[in-house]
């Protein structure tokens, strides 16, 4: 399990103002993803498990609280030292790939690089080997519409990974999926987690999807309400592992 | 390399939606070609008239009343043929002493008429002015004397009203008065859509007899020494002051005519460059306008980019890159339309068009500008997309 950590929370909170209106979406979380993790974030809609995910991978900053992402506190950071921190110790799945048109799958995966000031040989040949590990060795040149969902979102992983992140943040990567090609996605996902060592921390509504993660934090109205780890320190309730199980 | 990806990302932008990229650059290019067309046309006209007043001859100083500049009124002249001897004696040599009195007449020769400037001088104008007669002589001291009933026409008035036989020794009718045409002019051609051939010269005082007045309208000098001409101006108008209490007097050197035209049609090309600048403002609006829908459309790609590292400012650089683009093809395309305009022009009209490099260079530089300085706003507002927010986005 464990090593450094990889991010830490402690007392996030994110509050929206819309209109006016003050909407609390989390509200004061603590929970810290070590090196190597493999963590399934589940919990009902609105229960601010996406909202933790953005703050988790830098896209966001609490508006309480202190986050610590690969050592650096976010909340002391500018917007392009923001978009640094996320080039290099995050990588994002998205449910629905987000995949950029009209772009070959090598230089997809090869985006990452070009804002890392990687040269173009270099991104090429990174990308590429990167293709080969997720099973695409031979899809360098197709574009996304060429590719089945399954490959589409094995690309997203290889351009979620091309960059060596320390932590994967993948919101429900299977959702776009059929089971079988689900299945396929979420075993390559567990792959790189056990080689490489990458951080997986994953949503899914999922709650066989759930099960497999070594660790479950489930979350409802803006708060962890079970954290597998903790209730295994605190008190033993570490099946139950069904969406907004805990409650 | 950012830059470079920058520009792969905005040229390929610009190619998945190539209508709307070309119909955005049509405003640019309308807007480049009107500048560098009206400004080549202003400019033709220019050089067309500043060749025409060095045409004159050299050394040349008229000497009018009034003041010579942009915005004042003509006054009447009061000058008359005494004054024309005055000044040929401060200058020395009345030979080098021309006047006008000019007005509009009909003039006749049987059937035929045309309408045209009757211009009353002395026998000196030829000299004065360069002129040549192609046929027949020019007036004599003695017509000029005896106010003998005899004219020198233009090319055309001769090919008007003498088309099929030569008119030198035929009897023309000017006014209801009849003249014997003892010359033709060597003919000068067209300019700015002027015939310059389309004119009558008769001795100036049978030119005052037939409009009934003493006067001329102005006098005309070639100065013997090209250093002292303006000092010998000075000397005219002092004399001719002196002689009229409450006409003030200009003897304008060639340079000095120059000088006024130029000014005025240098306003002129302004005024028309500024009209088609416009236009191209106008197609910057467009610029700024489809950038917002490019913005809007690609929210999710920019929120993608952002999630995997792109800076505020590599985004912002992106999508100034693809206005700038668009406003640096279709300014180019708009130049090569306003030079093959402008040669057109000068083809197939009177209307002289000259192509400038400079006004290539600024219409090239302001479309550039205009891609930036529209360019800009959307670009800042891509730059400055939440992430979370854009990834969200349908």
């Amino acid at each position: 399990m464990s090593g450094t950590a990889a991010i830490e929370a402690v007392d996030v909170s994110r509050t929206y103002h819309l209109d006016g209106v003050s909407v609390p979406a989390l509200r004061g979380v603590t929970l810290t993803v070590s090196a190597g993790d493999y963590v399934a974030l589940i919990g009902p809609s609105g229960s601010g498990k996406s909202t933790l995910m953005h703050l988790l991978g830098g896209l966001d900053r609490p508006t309480g609280g202190r986050l610590v992402i690969g050592g650096r506190a976010v909340s002391e950071l500018s917007p392009p030292e923001l978009a640094r921190l996320r080039n290099e110790t995050i990588g994002f799945v998205f449910q629905a790939f987000h995949l950029l048109p009209r772009t070959s799958a090598v230089d997809n995966v090869a985006l990452p690089l070009v804002y890392r000031g990687v040269n173009a040989r270099q991104r090429r040949e990174r990308a590429a080997a990167m293709l080969g590990r997720v099973g695409l060795g031979h899809r360098l040149d197709h574009r996304p519409n060429q590719l089945s969902g399954g490959e589409q979102q094995r690309v997203a992983i290889a351009r979620a990974l091309v960059t060596d992140p320390t932590v994967l943040l993948a919101d429900e990567p299977t959702g776009n999926l059929d089971s079988t090609t689900g299945a396929a996605v979420l075993e390559l996902l567990e792959q790189l987690n056990a080689e490489s060592g990458v951080a997986l921390v994953m949503v899914t509504h999922d709650a066989e999807v759930a099960a497999r993660a070594r660790r479950r934090i489930a979350m409802r109205d803006g708060v962890v309400v079970a954290d597998s780890d903790a209730d295994s320190a605190a008190s033993p309730i570490t099946g139950s592992a069904g969406a907004g199980g805990g409650s | 390399m950012r830059l470079a990806e920058a520009w792969r990302v905005a040229s390929d932008a610009l190619r998945a939606n190539r209508m709307r990229s070309l119909l955005t650059m049509l405003g640019v290019i309308i807007g480049v070609a009107s500048v560098v067309l009206l400004v080549a046309i202003g400019t033709g006209t220019k050089q067309t008239v500043e060749q025409q007043v060095e045409g004159l001859g050299s050394n040349l100083l008229l000497v009018v009343p009034g003041r010579l500049d942009v915005g004042s009124a003509p006054a009447v002249s009061p000058l008359t043929l005494q004054d024309v001897e005055v000044v040929g004696r401060v200058v020395g040599d009345p030979g080098r002493v021309a006047v006008t009195v000019a007005s509009g007449a009909t003039v006749r020769a049987g059937t035929r008429q045309d309408f045209t400037t009757v211009q009353g001088v002395l026998e000196t104008t030829p000299t004065v002015f360069a002129r040549e007669v192609a046929r027949g002589r020019y007036l004599s001291r003695s017509d000029v004397d005896t106010g003998r009933r005899v004219a020198i026409l233009g090319d055309s008035v001769a090919r008007i009203l003498f088309p099929d036989r030569e008119a030198v020794g035929q009897q023309v009718n000017v006014a209801g008065v009849r003249f014997r045409v003892i010359g033709v002019f060597a003919p000068l051609g067209q300019s700015l859509g002027v015939d310059r051939d389309d004119e009558v010269h008769i001795p100036v005082t049978a030119a005052q007899r037939l409009y009934g007045t003493q006067r001329v309208d102005a006098i005309a000098v070639k100065a013997p020494d090209r250093e002292r001409i303006d000092e010998l101006g000075q000397r005219i108008v002092a004399e001719l002051n002196g002689r009229h209490p409450g006409t003030e007097f200009s003897a304008v050197t060639q340079e000095q005519i120059l000088g006024v035209l130029g000014d005025i049609l240098g306003i002129l090309t302004g005024v028309l460059a500024a009209i088609a600048g416009i236009s191209l403002l106008v197609g910057g609006v467009g610029v700024s306008n489809i950038m917002l829908v490019s913005v809007r459309e690609r929210t999710r790609e920019i929120g993608l980019r952002k999630a995997v590292g792109a800076r505020p400012r590599d985004i912002g650089v992106q999508f100034l890159l693809e206005a700038v683009l668009l406003t640096a093809i279709g300014g180019l395309v708009g130049m090569a339309l306003g030079v093959g305009g402008a040669l057109l022009v000068a083809a197939v009209s009177p209307i002289p068009a000259a192509v400038t490099w400079w006004s290539l260079a600024l219409a090239f530089g302001v479309s550039a500008a205009v891609g930036i300085i529209f360019g800009v706003v959307p670009a800042q507002r891509a730059g400055r997309l939440d992430p979370v927010v854009a990834l969200r986005a349908e």
